[in-house]
Protein backbone atom coordinates (compact mmCIF):
# COMPACT_ATOMS: atom_id res chain seq x y z
CA UNK A 1 0.00 0.00 0.00
CA UNK A 2 1.07 4.10 -0.19
CA UNK A 3 1.83 3.34 -4.25
CA UNK A 4 0.47 5.15 -6.83
CA UNK A 5 0.16 4.22 -10.18
CA UNK A 6 0.15 6.68 -13.07
CA UNK A 7 -1.41 5.37 -16.45
CA UNK A 8 1.05 6.76 -19.27
CA UNK A 9 -0.58 7.68 -22.03
CA UNK A 10 1.03 7.82 -25.99
CA UNK A 11 -0.75 8.89 -28.79
CA UNK A 12 0.90 8.95 -32.29
CA UNK A 13 4.43 8.05 -30.60
CA UNK A 14 4.82 10.59 -27.43
CA UNK A 15 3.88 10.22 -24.63
CA UNK A 16 0.96 12.99 -23.84
CA UNK A 17 1.60 15.89 -21.64
CA UNK A 18 -1.08 14.71 -18.98
CA UNK A 19 0.92 11.98 -18.48
CA UNK A 20 3.85 14.27 -17.39
CA UNK A 21 1.33 16.48 -14.92
CA UNK A 22 0.36 13.50 -13.30
CA UNK A 23 4.22 11.93 -12.51
CA UNK A 24 4.47 15.41 -11.07
CA UNK A 25 1.35 14.82 -9.07
CA UNK A 26 1.53 11.41 -8.52
CA UNK A 27 5.16 11.94 -6.97
CA UNK A 28 4.01 14.52 -4.39
CA UNK A 29 0.95 11.94 -3.27
CA UNK A 30 3.41 9.10 -3.10
CA UNK A 31 5.59 10.84 -0.87
CA UNK A 32 2.72 12.13 1.44
CA UNK A 33 1.95 8.33 1.87
CA UNK A 34 5.30 7.00 2.14
CA UNK A 35 4.96 4.92 -1.06
CA UNK A 36 6.53 4.40 -4.09
CA UNK A 37 5.44 6.59 -7.29
CA UNK A 38 5.07 3.84 -10.43
CA UNK A 39 4.28 4.53 -14.06
CA UNK A 40 2.78 1.65 -16.23
CA UNK A 41 3.55 1.98 -19.60
CA UNK A 42 1.81 -0.48 -22.52
CA UNK A 43 3.13 -0.75 -25.78
CA UNK A 44 4.21 2.62 -27.34
CA UNK A 45 7.37 2.78 -28.74
CA UNK A 46 11.17 2.45 -27.92
CA UNK A 47 12.57 4.86 -25.12
CA UNK A 48 8.91 6.25 -23.95
CA UNK A 49 9.90 4.07 -20.39
CA UNK A 50 12.73 6.58 -19.68
CA UNK A 51 10.85 9.76 -20.21
CA UNK A 52 9.36 8.32 -17.03
CA UNK A 53 12.37 9.42 -15.00
CA UNK A 54 10.00 10.60 -12.74
CA UNK A 55 9.07 7.77 -11.33
CA UNK A 56 10.37 5.06 -9.24
CA UNK A 57 9.66 2.21 -11.19
CA UNK A 58 7.81 1.51 -14.58
CA UNK A 59 6.05 -1.29 -15.34
CA UNK A 60 6.60 -2.14 -19.04
CA UNK A 61 3.80 -4.28 -20.55
CA UNK A 62 4.40 -5.58 -24.12
CA UNK A 63 1.59 -4.08 -26.98
CA UNK A 64 0.86 -2.20 -29.75
CA UNK A 65 2.59 1.08 -30.70
CA UNK A 66 -0.97 2.72 -31.10
CA UNK A 67 -3.82 2.89 -27.91
CA UNK A 68 -6.07 -0.35 -27.94
CA UNK A 69 -8.54 -0.14 -25.40
CA UNK A 70 -9.04 -3.76 -24.81
CA UNK A 71 -5.40 -4.68 -24.37
CA UNK A 72 -4.72 -1.20 -22.25
CA UNK A 73 -7.56 -1.93 -20.04
CA UNK A 74 -6.66 -5.71 -19.30
CA UNK A 75 -3.19 -4.48 -18.76
CA UNK A 76 -3.96 -2.17 -15.99
CA UNK A 77 -6.59 -4.50 -14.57
CA UNK A 78 -3.81 -6.96 -13.88
CA UNK A 79 -1.44 -4.31 -12.50
CA UNK A 80 -3.93 -3.15 -10.12
CA UNK A 81 -5.00 -6.58 -9.60
CA UNK A 82 -1.02 -7.69 -8.96
CA UNK A 83 0.73 -4.80 -7.13
CA UNK A 84 -2.76 -3.14 -5.24
CA UNK A 85 -1.59 0.76 -5.37
CA UNK A 86 -3.54 3.13 -3.24
CA UNK A 87 -3.95 5.53 -5.94
CA UNK A 88 -4.38 5.40 -9.37
CA UNK A 89 -4.23 7.92 -11.55
CA UNK A 90 -5.45 8.22 -15.45
CA UNK A 91 -5.69 11.06 -17.85
CA UNK A 92 -8.79 13.04 -18.54
CA UNK A 93 -8.79 12.22 -21.61
CA UNK A 94 -9.95 9.87 -24.63
CA UNK A 95 -7.85 7.22 -24.13
CA UNK A 96 -8.45 7.49 -20.47
CA UNK A 97 -12.04 7.14 -20.79
CA UNK A 98 -11.81 3.98 -21.74
CA UNK A 99 -9.68 2.23 -19.08
CA UNK A 100 -11.19 4.60 -15.44
CA UNK A 101 -14.58 3.21 -15.63
CA UNK A 102 -14.07 -0.54 -16.72
CA UNK A 103 -11.70 -0.53 -14.30
CA UNK A 104 -13.49 0.64 -11.23
CA UNK A 105 -16.19 -1.07 -11.92
CA UNK A 106 -14.27 -4.29 -12.41
CA UNK A 107 -12.25 -3.97 -8.70
CA UNK A 108 -15.09 -1.78 -7.16
CA UNK A 109 -13.09 0.85 -6.66
CA UNK A 110 -14.23 4.57 -5.92
CA UNK A 111 -13.68 6.68 -8.81
CA UNK A 112 -13.38 10.22 -9.19
CA UNK A 113 -13.30 12.02 -12.80
CA UNK A 114 -12.74 15.50 -13.95
CA UNK A 115 -9.92 16.11 -10.95
CA UNK A 116 -8.08 19.35 -10.99
CA UNK A 117 -6.93 18.52 -7.88
CA UNK A 118 -5.80 16.01 -5.17
CA UNK A 119 -4.95 16.23 -1.70
CA UNK A 120 -4.23 13.53 1.34
CA UNK A 121 -6.20 14.93 4.28
CA UNK A 122 -6.85 13.26 7.67
CA UNK A 123 -6.11 10.06 6.48
CA UNK A 124 -8.27 10.15 3.35
CA UNK A 125 -7.74 11.17 -0.76
CA UNK A 126 -9.98 14.35 -1.37
CA UNK A 127 -10.18 15.10 -5.05
CA UNK A 128 -11.24 18.46 -6.62
CA UNK A 129 -12.92 18.13 -9.81
CA UNK A 130 -14.82 20.85 -12.76
CA UNK A 131 -18.37 19.87 -13.20
CA UNK A 132 -21.53 21.14 -15.17
CA UNK A 133 -19.07 22.79 -17.45
CA UNK A 134 -17.39 24.24 -14.93
CA UNK A 135 -20.38 25.80 -13.02
CA UNK A 136 -19.49 23.79 -10.24
CA UNK A 137 -16.67 22.25 -8.06
CA UNK A 138 -16.94 19.39 -6.16
CA UNK A 139 -14.55 18.08 -3.68
CA UNK A 140 -15.15 14.08 -2.90
CA UNK A 141 -13.82 12.29 -0.32
CA UNK A 142 -12.59 9.16 -1.51
CA UNK A 143 -11.68 7.30 2.06
CA UNK A 144 -8.18 5.67 2.29
CA UNK A 145 -7.94 3.86 -1.36
CA UNK A 146 -7.73 2.00 -3.24
CA UNK A 147 -9.30 4.45 -5.54
CA UNK A 148 -9.16 5.71 -9.23
CA UNK A 149 -8.77 8.94 -10.04
CA UNK A 150 -9.26 10.65 -13.53
CA UNK A 151 -7.08 13.88 -13.67
CA UNK A 152 -7.55 16.73 -15.67
CA UNK A 153 -4.91 18.71 -17.43
CA UNK A 154 -3.37 21.25 -15.58
CA UNK A 155 -3.36 19.13 -12.65
CA UNK A 156 0.32 19.55 -11.85
CA UNK A 157 3.32 21.25 -13.82
CA UNK A 158 4.25 18.76 -16.76
CA UNK A 159 8.01 20.11 -16.39
CA UNK A 160 8.25 18.43 -12.97
CA UNK A 161 6.95 15.27 -14.43
CA UNK A 162 9.72 15.57 -17.00
CA UNK A 163 12.69 14.22 -14.41
CA UNK A 164 15.11 12.34 -15.87
CA UNK A 165 16.06 9.72 -13.86
CA UNK A 166 16.48 6.09 -14.12
CA UNK A 167 13.28 4.29 -12.99
CA UNK A 168 13.83 0.50 -12.27
CA UNK A 169 12.27 -1.33 -15.34
CA UNK A 170 9.67 -3.85 -14.29
CA UNK A 171 8.81 -6.27 -17.57
CA UNK A 172 4.69 -7.48 -16.95
CA UNK A 173 2.74 -10.26 -19.52
CA UNK A 174 0.19 -8.73 -21.58
CA UNK A 175 -3.00 -10.22 -20.15
CA UNK A 176 -4.80 -11.85 -23.36
CA UNK A 177 -8.18 -10.27 -24.33
CA UNK A 178 -11.17 -11.69 -26.50
CA UNK A 179 -9.89 -9.45 -29.97
CA UNK A 180 -13.29 -8.19 -30.45
CA UNK A 181 -11.86 -4.89 -30.84
CA UNK A 182 -9.39 -4.10 -33.59
CA UNK A 183 -7.23 -1.41 -34.42
CA UNK A 184 -6.99 -0.20 -37.91
CA UNK A 185 -5.54 2.87 -38.70
CA UNK A 186 -4.27 6.33 -37.42
CA UNK A 187 -5.99 8.99 -39.18
CA UNK A 188 -4.15 12.34 -39.08
CA UNK A 189 -5.54 15.65 -38.44
CA UNK A 190 -7.28 17.21 -42.27
CA UNK A 191 -5.59 19.77 -43.69
CA UNK A 192 -6.80 23.05 -42.80
CA UNK A 193 -7.71 26.04 -44.63
CA UNK A 194 -7.40 28.10 -41.98
CA UNK A 195 -4.04 27.79 -39.31
CA UNK A 196 -5.86 29.04 -36.13
CA UNK A 197 -3.27 28.15 -34.01
CA UNK A 198 -0.51 30.50 -35.97
CA UNK A 199 -3.28 33.51 -35.46
CA UNK A 200 -2.42 36.72 -33.37
CA UNK A 201 -6.18 37.88 -33.19
CA UNK A 202 -8.94 34.57 -33.34
CA UNK A 203 -12.90 35.87 -32.90
CA UNK A 204 -14.24 32.86 -31.60
CA UNK A 205 -17.65 31.25 -31.47
CA UNK A 206 -19.83 29.25 -29.22
CA UNK A 207 -23.04 27.70 -28.81
CA UNK A 208 -24.53 31.08 -27.96
CA UNK A 209 -24.47 32.07 -32.23
CA UNK A 210 -27.57 29.90 -32.08
CA UNK A 211 -28.10 29.33 -35.63
CA UNK A 212 -25.79 28.46 -38.86
CA UNK A 213 -27.02 31.52 -41.00
CA UNK A 214 -25.53 34.01 -38.11
CA UNK A 215 -22.14 32.80 -38.08
CA UNK A 216 -21.54 35.11 -40.94
CA UNK A 217 -22.34 38.07 -37.99
CA UNK A 218 -19.30 37.01 -36.21
CA UNK A 219 -16.87 36.53 -40.00
CA UNK A 220 -17.86 39.42 -40.55
CA UNK A 221 -16.42 40.98 -37.46
CA UNK A 222 -13.11 38.52 -37.41
CA UNK A 223 -12.55 40.01 -41.08
CA UNK A 224 -12.81 43.54 -40.26
CA UNK A 225 -10.61 42.76 -37.01
CA UNK A 226 -7.97 40.56 -39.32
CA UNK A 227 -8.94 37.82 -37.07
CA UNK A 228 -9.64 34.23 -37.88
CA UNK A 229 -12.66 32.70 -37.27
CA UNK A 230 -12.41 29.86 -34.64
CA UNK A 231 -15.49 28.11 -32.31
CA UNK A 232 -16.03 25.34 -29.46
CA UNK A 233 -17.14 22.36 -29.77
CA UNK A 234 -21.12 22.32 -30.14
CA UNK A 235 -20.49 24.57 -33.45
CA UNK A 236 -18.22 21.65 -34.99
CA UNK A 237 -20.37 19.28 -33.73
CA UNK A 238 -23.17 20.56 -35.33
CA UNK A 239 -21.59 20.62 -38.80
CA UNK A 240 -21.76 24.29 -38.73
CA UNK A 241 -17.31 25.43 -39.30
CA UNK A 242 -15.20 22.25 -39.64
CA UNK A 243 -13.10 20.38 -36.93
CA UNK A 244 -10.23 22.22 -37.86
CA UNK A 245 -11.69 25.81 -36.62
CA UNK A 246 -12.08 23.72 -32.78
CA UNK A 247 -10.43 24.89 -29.78
CA UNK A 248 -10.63 22.63 -27.04
CA UNK A 249 -9.44 19.68 -25.93
CA UNK A 250 -10.62 17.39 -28.59
CA UNK A 251 -9.41 20.48 -31.18
CA UNK A 252 -6.70 22.29 -30.98
CA UNK A 253 -4.81 24.52 -28.38
CA UNK A 254 -4.49 28.05 -29.30
CA UNK A 255 -2.18 31.40 -27.56
CA UNK A 256 -3.17 34.12 -29.98
CA UNK A 257 -2.26 37.51 -28.41
CA UNK A 258 -5.86 38.18 -28.42
CA UNK A 259 -9.34 35.60 -28.08
CA UNK A 260 -12.32 37.30 -28.05
CA UNK A 261 -15.08 34.43 -27.39
CA UNK A 262 -18.54 35.13 -28.77
CA UNK A 263 -20.74 32.89 -26.66
CA UNK A 264 -18.91 30.89 -25.48
CA UNK A 265 -20.01 29.50 -21.58
CA UNK A 266 -16.46 28.21 -20.98
CA UNK A 267 -16.26 24.45 -20.54
CA UNK A 268 -13.39 22.88 -18.79
CA UNK A 269 -12.43 21.30 -22.34
CA UNK A 270 -12.86 24.61 -23.59
CA UNK A 271 -10.44 26.19 -21.34
CA UNK A 272 -7.94 23.82 -21.66
CA UNK A 273 -7.45 24.90 -25.61
CA UNK A 274 -7.38 28.36 -25.01
CA UNK A 275 -6.15 29.69 -21.52
CA UNK A 276 -2.79 30.13 -22.72
CA UNK A 277 -4.18 33.50 -25.26
CA UNK A 278 -2.41 36.66 -24.20
CA UNK A 279 -5.71 38.69 -23.64
CA UNK A 280 -8.68 36.71 -23.01
CA UNK A 281 -12.39 38.99 -23.86
CA UNK A 282 -15.45 37.55 -23.24
CA UNK A 283 -19.31 38.25 -24.24
CA UNK A 284 -21.81 36.20 -23.08
CA UNK A 285 -25.22 36.88 -21.66
CA UNK A 286 -25.22 35.30 -18.93
CA UNK A 287 -22.98 36.80 -15.75
CA UNK A 288 -22.25 33.15 -14.18
CA UNK A 289 -20.55 31.63 -17.24
CA UNK A 290 -16.96 30.24 -16.01
CA UNK A 291 -15.79 31.94 -19.31
CA UNK A 292 -15.72 34.98 -16.98
CA UNK A 293 -13.65 33.24 -14.16
CA UNK A 294 -10.53 32.97 -17.09
CA UNK A 295 -11.09 36.11 -19.42
CA UNK A 296 -9.35 39.64 -18.81
CA UNK A 297 -12.29 41.55 -19.65
CA UNK A 298 -15.89 40.55 -19.74
CA UNK A 299 -18.77 41.93 -20.87
CA UNK A 300 -22.68 40.45 -19.83
CA UNK A 301 -24.25 41.11 -23.24
CA UNK A 302 -26.25 39.87 -26.02
CA UNK A 303 -23.07 38.87 -28.90
CA UNK A 304 -25.24 40.12 -31.60
CA UNK A 305 -25.57 43.82 -30.30
CA UNK A 306 -22.15 43.85 -29.63
CA UNK A 307 -21.11 42.35 -32.76
CA UNK A 308 -23.54 44.98 -34.60
CA UNK A 309 -22.03 48.22 -32.31
CA UNK A 310 -18.85 47.25 -32.81
CA UNK A 311 -18.89 46.94 -36.87
CA UNK A 312 -20.52 50.29 -36.55
CA UNK A 313 -17.56 51.66 -34.84
CA UNK A 314 -15.02 50.42 -36.68
CA UNK B 1 -28.98 -5.73 -35.20
CA UNK B 2 -30.82 -3.83 -32.05
CA UNK B 3 -28.93 -0.37 -31.42
CA UNK B 4 -29.85 0.78 -27.53
CA UNK B 5 -29.44 3.97 -26.76
CA UNK B 6 -29.54 5.19 -22.88
CA UNK B 7 -30.61 8.78 -22.28
CA UNK B 8 -30.03 10.72 -19.68
CA UNK B 9 -31.67 13.73 -18.17
CA UNK B 10 -29.12 16.22 -17.11
CA UNK B 11 -29.42 19.94 -16.00
CA UNK B 12 -30.11 22.60 -18.03
CA UNK B 13 -26.46 24.81 -17.98
CA UNK B 14 -27.79 27.66 -19.47
CA UNK B 15 -29.87 28.43 -15.96
CA UNK B 16 -28.07 29.20 -12.59
CA UNK B 17 -27.55 25.43 -10.77
CA UNK B 18 -29.42 25.78 -6.90
CA UNK B 19 -28.19 23.53 -4.19
CA UNK B 20 -29.81 21.24 -1.95
CA UNK B 21 -30.60 21.57 1.49
CA UNK B 22 -27.22 19.53 2.11
CA UNK B 23 -25.35 21.61 0.34
CA UNK B 24 -23.14 18.74 -1.44
CA UNK B 25 -26.10 18.01 -4.50
CA UNK B 26 -27.98 19.50 -6.44
CA UNK B 27 -31.67 21.05 -5.68
CA UNK B 28 -33.21 18.51 -8.60
CA UNK B 29 -36.96 19.56 -8.13
CA UNK B 30 -36.06 23.53 -8.97
CA UNK B 31 -33.47 23.04 -12.22
CA UNK B 32 -34.59 23.16 -15.47
CA UNK B 33 -33.75 19.43 -17.06
CA UNK B 34 -33.53 18.51 -20.26
CA UNK B 35 -31.87 15.24 -22.50
CA UNK B 36 -28.17 15.28 -22.30
CA UNK B 37 -27.13 16.46 -25.38
CA UNK B 38 -24.57 14.17 -26.31
CA UNK B 39 -27.20 11.36 -25.97
CA UNK B 40 -29.54 13.14 -28.95
CA UNK B 41 -25.87 12.68 -30.61
CA UNK B 42 -26.36 9.34 -29.73
CA UNK B 43 -29.48 8.81 -30.77
CA UNK B 44 -29.08 10.57 -33.88
CA UNK B 45 -26.08 8.40 -35.32
CA UNK B 46 -28.32 5.31 -33.92
CA UNK B 47 -30.90 6.32 -35.92
CA UNK B 48 -28.76 6.93 -39.23
CA UNK B 49 -28.04 3.68 -38.76
CA UNK B 50 -31.02 1.99 -38.80
CA UNK B 51 -32.34 3.85 -42.10
CA UNK B 52 -28.92 2.79 -43.91
CA UNK B 53 -29.23 -0.93 -42.18
CA UNK B 54 -32.12 -2.67 -42.89
CA UNK B 55 -33.08 -5.31 -39.69
CA UNK B 56 -31.65 -2.74 -37.43
CA UNK B 57 -33.72 -1.90 -34.16
CA UNK B 58 -33.44 1.65 -32.46
CA UNK B 59 -34.57 1.03 -28.83
CA UNK B 60 -34.39 4.34 -26.67
CA UNK B 61 -34.22 3.80 -23.15
CA UNK B 62 -34.57 6.44 -19.65
CA UNK B 63 -34.52 5.94 -16.24
CA UNK B 64 -38.06 7.11 -14.87
CA UNK B 65 -38.15 11.05 -13.72
CA UNK B 66 -39.19 14.55 -14.93
CA UNK B 67 -38.00 14.40 -18.19
CA UNK B 68 -38.19 10.68 -19.09
CA UNK B 69 -41.47 11.01 -20.97
CA UNK B 70 -40.91 13.69 -23.15
CA UNK B 71 -37.20 12.33 -24.15
CA UNK B 72 -38.78 8.83 -24.83
CA UNK B 73 -41.96 10.23 -26.77
CA UNK B 74 -39.47 12.44 -28.51
CA UNK B 75 -37.20 9.42 -29.95
CA UNK B 76 -40.08 7.85 -30.97
CA UNK B 77 -41.28 10.75 -33.24
CA UNK B 78 -37.91 10.64 -34.69
CA UNK B 79 -38.19 7.39 -35.25
CA UNK B 80 -36.80 4.74 -32.35
CA UNK B 81 -38.78 1.83 -32.81
CA UNK B 82 -39.05 1.25 -28.96
CA UNK B 83 -38.96 3.46 -25.88
CA UNK B 84 -38.28 1.59 -22.13
CA UNK B 85 -38.95 3.68 -19.06
CA UNK B 86 -37.09 2.16 -16.56
CA UNK B 87 -38.36 2.14 -12.87
CA UNK B 88 -36.97 0.78 -9.64
CA UNK B 89 -34.05 4.20 -9.36
CA UNK B 90 -33.51 7.45 -9.08
CA UNK B 91 -33.17 9.33 -12.63
CA UNK B 92 -30.37 11.75 -11.12
CA UNK B 93 -28.49 8.87 -9.55
CA UNK B 94 -25.04 9.34 -10.29
CA UNK B 95 -23.59 6.74 -13.22
CA UNK B 96 -22.60 3.92 -11.01
CA UNK B 97 -26.22 3.29 -10.51
CA UNK B 98 -27.37 4.13 -13.44
CA UNK B 99 -25.36 2.02 -15.41
CA UNK B 100 -26.49 -1.08 -12.93
CA UNK B 101 -29.83 0.31 -14.41
CA UNK B 102 -29.47 0.47 -17.55
CA UNK B 103 -27.20 -2.79 -18.13
CA UNK B 104 -30.07 -4.67 -16.59
CA UNK B 105 -32.79 -3.18 -18.89
CA UNK B 106 -30.65 -3.93 -22.05
CA UNK B 107 -29.88 -7.47 -20.53
CA UNK B 108 -33.51 -7.65 -21.54
CA UNK B 109 -34.52 -5.41 -24.52
CA UNK B 110 -31.35 -6.29 -26.43
CA UNK B 111 -28.63 -4.27 -27.41
CA UNK B 112 -25.65 -5.54 -29.34
CA UNK B 113 -24.67 -2.16 -30.26
CA UNK B 114 -25.16 0.64 -27.19
CA UNK B 115 -24.64 3.92 -28.21
CA UNK B 116 -24.58 6.25 -25.03
CA UNK B 117 -23.78 10.04 -25.35
CA UNK B 118 -19.73 10.62 -24.60
CA UNK B 119 -20.06 12.41 -21.44
CA UNK B 120 -22.60 14.07 -19.63
CA UNK B 121 -23.08 17.48 -17.11
CA UNK B 122 -22.76 15.45 -13.91
CA UNK B 123 -20.31 12.54 -14.59
CA UNK B 124 -18.46 13.22 -11.24
CA UNK B 125 -18.40 9.11 -10.58
CA UNK B 126 -16.98 8.58 -14.13
CA UNK B 127 -18.87 8.47 -17.46
CA UNK B 128 -22.13 6.52 -18.11
CA UNK B 129 -20.60 4.12 -20.84
CA UNK B 130 -17.64 3.12 -19.67
CA UNK B 131 -19.36 1.95 -16.21
CA UNK B 132 -22.08 0.34 -18.55
CA UNK B 133 -19.88 -1.51 -21.05
CA UNK B 134 -17.99 -3.43 -17.44
CA UNK B 135 -21.91 -3.77 -15.74
CA UNK B 136 -22.46 -5.55 -19.29
CA UNK B 137 -18.83 -7.29 -20.08
CA UNK B 138 -18.63 -5.22 -23.21
CA UNK B 139 -15.57 -3.51 -24.39
CA UNK B 140 -16.21 0.16 -24.40
CA UNK B 141 -14.67 2.94 -27.01
CA UNK B 142 -15.04 6.53 -26.02
CA UNK B 143 -14.98 9.85 -27.97
CA UNK B 144 -16.09 7.94 -30.82
CA UNK B 145 -17.94 9.13 -34.59
CA UNK B 146 -18.94 7.76 -37.78
CA UNK B 147 -20.51 4.78 -36.98
CA UNK B 148 -21.18 2.10 -39.77
CA UNK B 149 -22.42 -1.28 -39.28
CA UNK B 150 -21.87 -4.56 -41.86
CA UNK B 151 -23.20 -7.76 -40.17
CA UNK B 152 -21.89 -7.67 -36.46
CA UNK B 153 -19.05 -5.89 -37.13
CA UNK B 154 -19.03 -2.78 -36.03
CA UNK B 155 -16.59 0.38 -37.91
CA UNK B 156 -15.76 3.92 -35.59
CA UNK B 157 -13.69 6.75 -35.50
CA UNK B 158 -11.77 7.93 -31.73
CA UNK B 159 -10.90 10.58 -31.70
CA UNK B 160 -8.04 12.11 -29.69
CA UNK B 161 -6.85 15.70 -29.37
CA UNK B 162 -5.69 18.19 -32.46
CA UNK B 163 -8.27 16.51 -35.25
CA UNK B 164 -6.08 13.24 -34.33
CA UNK B 165 -8.26 10.10 -35.08
CA UNK B 166 -8.05 6.26 -34.73
CA UNK B 167 -10.15 3.76 -37.04
CA UNK B 168 -11.52 1.12 -35.26
CA UNK B 169 -13.43 -2.49 -35.97
CA UNK B 170 -15.33 -4.24 -33.24
CA UNK B 171 -17.03 -7.58 -33.23
CA UNK B 172 -20.72 -6.39 -31.32
CA UNK B 173 -21.74 -6.84 -28.50
CA UNK B 174 -19.64 -3.13 -27.87
CA UNK B 175 -20.68 0.16 -26.28
CA UNK B 176 -19.29 3.50 -27.52
CA UNK B 177 -19.39 6.61 -26.10
CA UNK B 178 -21.07 9.18 -28.72
CA UNK B 179 -18.86 12.30 -29.23
CA UNK B 180 -21.36 13.35 -32.17
CA UNK B 181 -23.57 12.03 -34.75
CA UNK B 182 -22.73 12.70 -38.72
CA UNK B 183 -24.98 15.47 -38.76
CA UNK B 184 -26.98 17.78 -36.22
CA UNK B 185 -29.29 15.35 -34.41
CA UNK B 186 -33.02 15.92 -36.01
CA UNK B 187 -35.84 17.96 -34.88
CA UNK B 188 -39.23 16.44 -33.54
CA UNK B 189 -42.16 19.28 -33.95
CA UNK B 190 -43.94 19.02 -30.62
CA UNK B 191 -47.18 18.28 -32.84
CA UNK B 192 -45.37 15.15 -33.82
CA UNK B 193 -44.48 14.48 -30.36
CA UNK B 194 -47.95 14.92 -29.26
CA UNK B 195 -49.64 13.06 -31.72
CA UNK B 196 -46.84 9.91 -31.03
CA UNK B 197 -47.90 10.15 -27.03
CA UNK B 198 -51.60 9.60 -27.89
CA UNK B 199 -50.65 6.71 -29.96
CA UNK B 200 -47.94 4.97 -29.20
CA UNK B 201 -47.11 3.29 -25.44
CA UNK B 202 -44.00 3.24 -23.45
CA UNK B 203 -42.77 -0.13 -22.65
CA UNK B 204 -42.03 -0.14 -18.52
CA UNK B 205 -39.16 -2.15 -17.31
CA UNK B 206 -38.53 -2.50 -13.11
CA UNK B 207 -34.82 -2.51 -12.33
CA UNK B 208 -32.87 -2.15 -9.23
CA UNK B 209 -29.55 -1.16 -8.64
CA UNK B 210 -27.12 -1.07 -5.35
CA UNK B 211 -25.05 1.62 -4.34
CA UNK B 212 -21.54 1.67 -5.59
CA UNK B 213 -18.35 3.07 -4.20
CA UNK B 214 -18.58 6.58 -5.16
CA UNK B 215 -16.76 8.47 -2.41
CA UNK B 216 -18.95 10.94 -0.41
CA UNK B 217 -19.20 14.16 -2.05
CA UNK B 218 -18.25 16.93 0.96
CA UNK B 219 -18.49 20.17 -0.83
CA UNK B 220 -20.31 21.66 -3.87
CA UNK B 221 -19.74 25.08 -4.81
CA UNK B 222 -19.07 27.33 -7.47
CA UNK B 223 -15.60 27.46 -8.08
CA UNK B 224 -13.27 30.43 -6.87
CA UNK B 225 -12.44 32.99 -9.06
CA UNK B 226 -9.44 34.65 -8.54
CA UNK B 227 -9.43 38.10 -9.88
CA UNK B 228 -11.62 37.34 -12.65
CA UNK B 229 -12.51 39.25 -15.84
CA UNK B 230 -13.10 43.41 -15.48
CA UNK B 231 -16.05 43.49 -16.53
CA UNK B 232 -16.76 45.91 -19.83
CA UNK B 233 -19.87 47.93 -19.86
CA UNK B 234 -20.56 49.09 -23.56
CA UNK B 235 -19.12 48.16 -26.85
CA UNK B 236 -16.67 51.40 -26.98
CA UNK B 237 -14.90 50.01 -23.80
CA UNK B 238 -14.68 46.97 -25.74
CA UNK B 239 -13.62 48.66 -28.39
CA UNK B 240 -10.55 50.75 -26.42
CA UNK B 241 -9.31 47.14 -25.14
CA UNK B 242 -8.98 46.14 -29.14
CA UNK B 243 -6.90 49.29 -29.65
CA UNK B 244 -5.00 48.98 -26.46
CA UNK B 245 -4.18 45.37 -27.52
CA UNK B 246 -3.43 46.42 -31.11
CA UNK B 247 -6.24 44.65 -32.74
CA UNK B 248 -7.62 48.11 -34.66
Amino acid sequence: MGDVLVMAEHLDGALTEITFEMLAQGKSLAGQLGGKLTALLVGGTDGMAAQLGAAERVYVVPGDANFHPQAHGAALRAAVQAHSPQLVMIGSTATGMDLAGPLASALNLPLAAYCTALAWENGSLRATAQLFGGKLEAITDLGAGPCVVMAMSGIASAEEGRQAGKPALEPLAAPATDGKVTFKRLIQPEQADVDITAKDVLVAIGRGIGKKEDIEVAQELADKLGAALAASRPIIDAGWLPKSRQVGKSGLKVKPKVYLALGISGAPEHIEGMKGAGTIIAVNSDQHAPIFAVAHYGMVADLFDVCEELMELL
Amino acid sequence: MIIAVPLKQVPDLVEDLTLDASGTGLDYESLKLKLNEFDDHALEEALLLKESVPGTVVVALAVSGSEAERMLFTALAKGADRAVKLTGVDANADNRLLAQAFAAAIAQTGGELVLAGVQSAGDRDGQLGPLLAARLGAPVVSVVTHVTLSGSAVTFRKEYAGGLMAEFEAQAPVVLGIQAARQAPRYAAVSKVRQVQQTAKLETLSVTAAPAPGGKVVALAPPARGQGAKMLGKATELLAVLKDKGVV
